[in-house]
C-alpha cells in the first residue's frame, strides 16, 4: 500500500493526483497530496513512476502496514528503486527497449 | 438530498468505457473510421486495469508459418474442445496488424541478441502510456476518473449513450452517442492481485440491464500464484520454482502449478526460484521489475531463499467467462459493442486461462474491430443520433448525505468471502454452488445497504450490484456444468464429460439463467 508522500521531496506537481488508478490521492492548494483513501490502493507501484522526484513509497504489504521512516527508506535506497529499474524519468518511459523478458522464451519450454 | 442533474457534455459518435488496450485500440479505430470518440476510463488511462500493471506477453506470428501452427495447435489443446481454430487465426491475425502499427509509429520494442525487435512483450504502463498520447493526438476525448455506471437507451433499447460518475465529487456525467464500446476488463472480485481492483464486472452489469447474454461465466476458477505479502500474480516464474510444505517436504506439481491449492488447503505453502538461471535472473529483473521490486523491499532474496506464496483470485480476468459477441465485436442490442476481456472469449482461449499471450492478442483484435464496427454503426444511424429520446437503463440512487462506507465495506466483504476462498472459487461442488446461490440472492434482493450517503458510497454500490450479479452468472453456469473442464473444478464431478463440450450462456438479474448454448454448436457444425 502508498506508505509516503514525502513532503521534503514533493514538489507539487499533482501528476500522481491524476495517475492514480485508484484515485488513492487528494490535490491540496498550495500543498502536498494526501492519502486520502489509503484503503482503496492496489499496490500497483505506479504513481512512483510518475513522480518525478521520488516523493513516493508504496510498500510491498497489501493489507499490512509497514510504517518504515522516510530516513531509512530513502538511506535503503528504496525510494525510486521502482522507476529506477523500469526506466522512467519526468513521468516518461525511457526503458522500454531494454526490456529482456524474451529471454524466458530462449529455452523453448514455454511458448506463448 | 435529491439527485443531482447530470452534466451533460458534447455528444459524439462513438463512445468507449475503459482504456485498456481493447479500449485504446477501439478508440484508436474508432476514430480512424473518422468517427468522433470519447474514452472514458474509471481509473486514468495509462495504469488502470489489468494490462497497466504487468507485462503483456503478446503472440507475434504469420499465418501459415511453423511457429503459428504451433501456437494455435498448443492452444487448441489447452482449450479443452472448446476453440475455433478459424476464429483464433483471424485473432492472431488482426493482432499483428496492430504490432506492425505500433512499429510503425515508433514503438520502442526491445531487440533481442540477433539484433531483431522482439515485439511478443508489450510492457503495460509504457505501451499504454504511448496509446494514450497517440490517442490524445489524433482528437480522441480522453476522461479519466470517471467510472460509467449505465447505458442509455432508446425508446426501443439500441443503445445510445452512457451515464458516468466523476470520482472527484463532480457529480453525474451524461454523455450521447451513436454506439458504445465496452472495453471494461473482467472480474477478479477485489482479490488484490494486481491491477484488478477496478475490475468489477461494471461492463457486464450495463450490458445485462440493456438485454445482452453473458457465456462461459463458470470458466473462473483462475488462481494467480503470488508471494503471501503481495499482489503480485505474474505467475511466469513459477516455472522454474521450487515448491514446499512448511516442514521443507517438496511438492511436485506435474503439469498445472495452480494445483498447488490442494496443499493450501491443507497448511503453508513455500516457494524458492531456484531454478532459474543467471541469464533469465537478468532477463527477469531488466523485464518485469514489478516482480522483484516487492521482494527487494520485503527483504527477500526469491532465488536463494524460501518464501510462503498464496493464490489469488483471478476469475474472468485470465478466466473467459463475458458478455457474448458475434464473429467480431458486436453483441445482440443494436448500438452496443464489447472486446476484451469484458467478452468471452472461450472461442480462443477454451476452458482455460487465456494469460500470457492469447488474452492480449484477444484484447488487441476485438478492441479494433468494436472500434471500426461502432464507427460504421454510427455513420449508418448517422445526424439523427442526438434527436433521440433517452432513458436511464436503471433506476438512479439519491444520496442522502448520511455517509455509509462502512456499511457497504461489510457488503463487499460478504461478496468476497462468497467468491474467493479456495473452497468455492477454485473447487466447486453442487452443496457449496448452492450456498453460493442462496447467500448472493439475499443480498442481490436486500436493498437496505442501497442507500448511498454520498458519491463515494453510490459508486461502491454500483461496484458492489456487479460483483453479486457476476458471481451469480459464475454460479448458475458452475452449477449447470456437472463436470470438470480446465479452471471450472467440481469436487463431486472431477472428471471430464465429452457430452458436454458446449458452451454456457447465462443472464437475468432478478433470477439468473444458465443454458448450453446448443444453437450456436449447430451454427459452428453447419459452417465447417
Ligand atoms: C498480473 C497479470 C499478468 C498478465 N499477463 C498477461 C500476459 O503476459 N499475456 C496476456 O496475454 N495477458 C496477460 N494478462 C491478461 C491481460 O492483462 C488482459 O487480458 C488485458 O489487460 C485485457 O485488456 P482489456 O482492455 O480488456 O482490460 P483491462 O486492461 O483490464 O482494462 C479495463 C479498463 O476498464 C476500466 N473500467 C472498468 N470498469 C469501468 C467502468 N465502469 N467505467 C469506465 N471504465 C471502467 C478499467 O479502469 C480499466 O482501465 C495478465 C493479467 C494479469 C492480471
Ligand atoms: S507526483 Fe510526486 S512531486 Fe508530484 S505531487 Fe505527487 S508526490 Fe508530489
Ligand atoms: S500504488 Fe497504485 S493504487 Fe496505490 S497509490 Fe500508487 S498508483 Fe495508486
Amino acid at each position: 500500500m502508498i506508505e509516503l508522500v514525502s513532503a521534503e521531496r514533493c514538489i507539487q506537481c499533482d501528476i500522481c493526483v491524476a495517475a492514480c488508478p485508484d484515485n488513492v490521492f487528494d490535490a491540496v492548494k498550495d500543498g502536498v497530496p494526501v492519502i486520502a483513501r489509503q484503503d482503496d490502493c492496489q499496490t500497483c507501484f505506479l504513481c512512483e513512476l510518475f513522480c518525478p522526484v521520488d516523493a513516493l513509497y508504496v510498500s510491498p504489504l497489501i493489507d499490512a502496514i509497514e510504517g518504515r521512516s522516510e530516513a531509512d527508506l530513502a538511506a535503503s535506497g528504496l525510494l525510486g528503486s521502482f522507476r529506477r529499474e523500469m526506466g522512467w524519468k519526468n513521468a516518461k518511459p525511457y526503458g522500454t527497449g531494454a526490456d529482456l523478458s524474451y529471454r524466458m522464451f530462449e529455452s523453448g519450454a514455454i511458448v506463448p | 438530498m435529491a439527485q443531482a442533474v447530470p452534466i451533460e457534455t458534447a455528444p459524439a459518435d462513438v463512445i468507449v468505457v475503459g482504456g485498456g488496450p481493447a479500449g485504446c485500440w477501439a478508440a484508436w479505430n474508432a476514430r480512424a473510421s473518422g468517427a468522433s470518440v470519447i474514452l472514458i476510463d474509471k481509473g486514468y488511462v495509462g495504469t488502470s486495469g489489468a494490462m497497466a500493471a504487468g507485462n503483456n506477453t503478446t503472440i507475434d506470428t504469420a499465418r501459415g508459418t511453423k511457429e503459428r501452427d504451433f501456437t494455435v495447435n498448443q492452444r487448441i489443446n489447452r482449450g479443452l474442445g472448446l476453440v475455433r481454430r478459424p476464429l483464433l487465426e483471424s485473432v492472431l491475425d488482426r493482432a499483428r496488424i496492430n504490432l506492425d502499427l505500433l512499429a510503425q509509429w515508433g514503438y520502442a520494442f526491445p531487440v533481442d541478441d540477433d539484433g531483431r525487435p522482439y515485439r511478443g512483450m508489450l510492457r503495460g504502463p509504457d505501451c499504454l502510456r504511448f496509446m494514450r498520447q497517440r490517442l490524445i493526438k489524433a482528437g480522441v476525448r480522453v476522461i479519466d476518473h470517471c467510472p460509467a455506471e449505465e447505458l442509455l437507451l432508446t425508446q426501443d433499447g439500441a443503445v445510445a449513450g452512457v451515464c458516468a460518475r466523476y470520482r472527484n465529487g463532480r457529480g453525474l456525467l451524461e454523455v450521447r452517442s451513436a454506439a458504445v464500446v465496452l472495453a471494461t476488463g473482467g472480474c477478479a472480485f477485489l482479490s488484490g492481485a494486481i491491477g484488478t481492483n477496478n475490475l468489477t464486472g461494471d461492463g457486464y452489469l450495463m450490458a445485462a440491464e440493456a438485454g445482452t447474454t453473458l457465456a462461459s461465466m463458470e470458466f473462473s476458477g483462475q488462481y494467480g500464484i503470488a508471494p503471501s505479502f503481495s499482489g503480485v500474480t505474474k505467475g511466469i516464474v513459477y516455472f522454474w520454482a521450487t515448491f514446499s510444505e512448511a516442514d521443507g517436504h517438496e511438492i511436485v506439481l506435474p503439469g498445472d502449478r495452480q494445483s498447488v491449492a490442494k496443499y493450501l488447503m491443507k497448511g503453508p505453502v513455500f516457494a524458492i526460484l531456484d531454478k532459474v538461471s543467471p541469464r533469465l535472473q537478468e532477463g527477469f529483473r531488466k523485464g518485469q521489475p514489478n516482480i522483484f521490486v516487492p521482494f527487494d523491499r520485503a527483504g527477500i532474496d526469491p532465488f536463494r531463499e524460501r518464501f510462503q506464496i498464496t493464490l489469488r483470485h483471478e476469475g474472468t480476468v485470465r478466466g473467459t467467462g463475458g458478455i457474448v459477441i458475434d464473429e467480431r465485436a458486436a453483441t445482440s442490442v443494436p448500438g452496443l459493442f464489447a472486446a476484451g476481456d469484458a467478452v468471452a472469449r472461450e472461442g480462443m482461449s477454451g476452458a482455460t486461462s487465456g494469460g500470457g499471450g492469447p488474452n492480449a492478442s484477444w484484447a488487441l483484435a476485438t478492441g479494433s474491430w468494436a472500434g471500426e464496427d461502432a464507427a460504421a454503426y454510427a455513420r449508418h444511424v448517422g445526424a439523427h443520433q442526438v434527436s433521440r429520446p433517452v432513458r436511464p437503463s436503471r433506476v438512479r440512487p439519491v444520496e442522502d448525505g448520511n455517509s455509509r462506507k462502512a456499511e457497504i465495506k461489510q457488503v463487499i466483504e460478504h461478496i468476497k468471502s462468497e467468491t474467493l476462498p479456495l473452497d468455492r472459487g477454485f473447487f466447486r461442488s453442487e452443496d457449496s454452488l448452492n450456498r453460493n446461490a442462496m447467500q448472493l440472492d439475499a443480498l442481490w434482493k436486500d436493498e437496505t445497504w442501497r442507500r448511498p450517503g454520498d458519491a463515494y458510497d453510490a459508486a461502491r454500490i454500483r461496484e458492489a450490484e456487479a460483483l453479486i450479479a457476476t458471481a451469480r452468472w459464475v454460479t448458475a453456469s458452475a452449477l449447470l456444468r456437472r463436470e470438470s473442464r480446465g479452471v471450472h473444478r467440481r469436487t463431486d464431478a472431477p472428471a471430464s464429460d465429452p457430452a458436454l463440450t458446449t458452451r454456457i450462456v447465462s443472464g437475468g438479474l432478478d433470477k439468473p439463467w444458465a443454458t448450453y448454448d446448443l444453437m450456436r454448436d449447430q451454427a459452428v457444425r453447419a459452417a465447417s
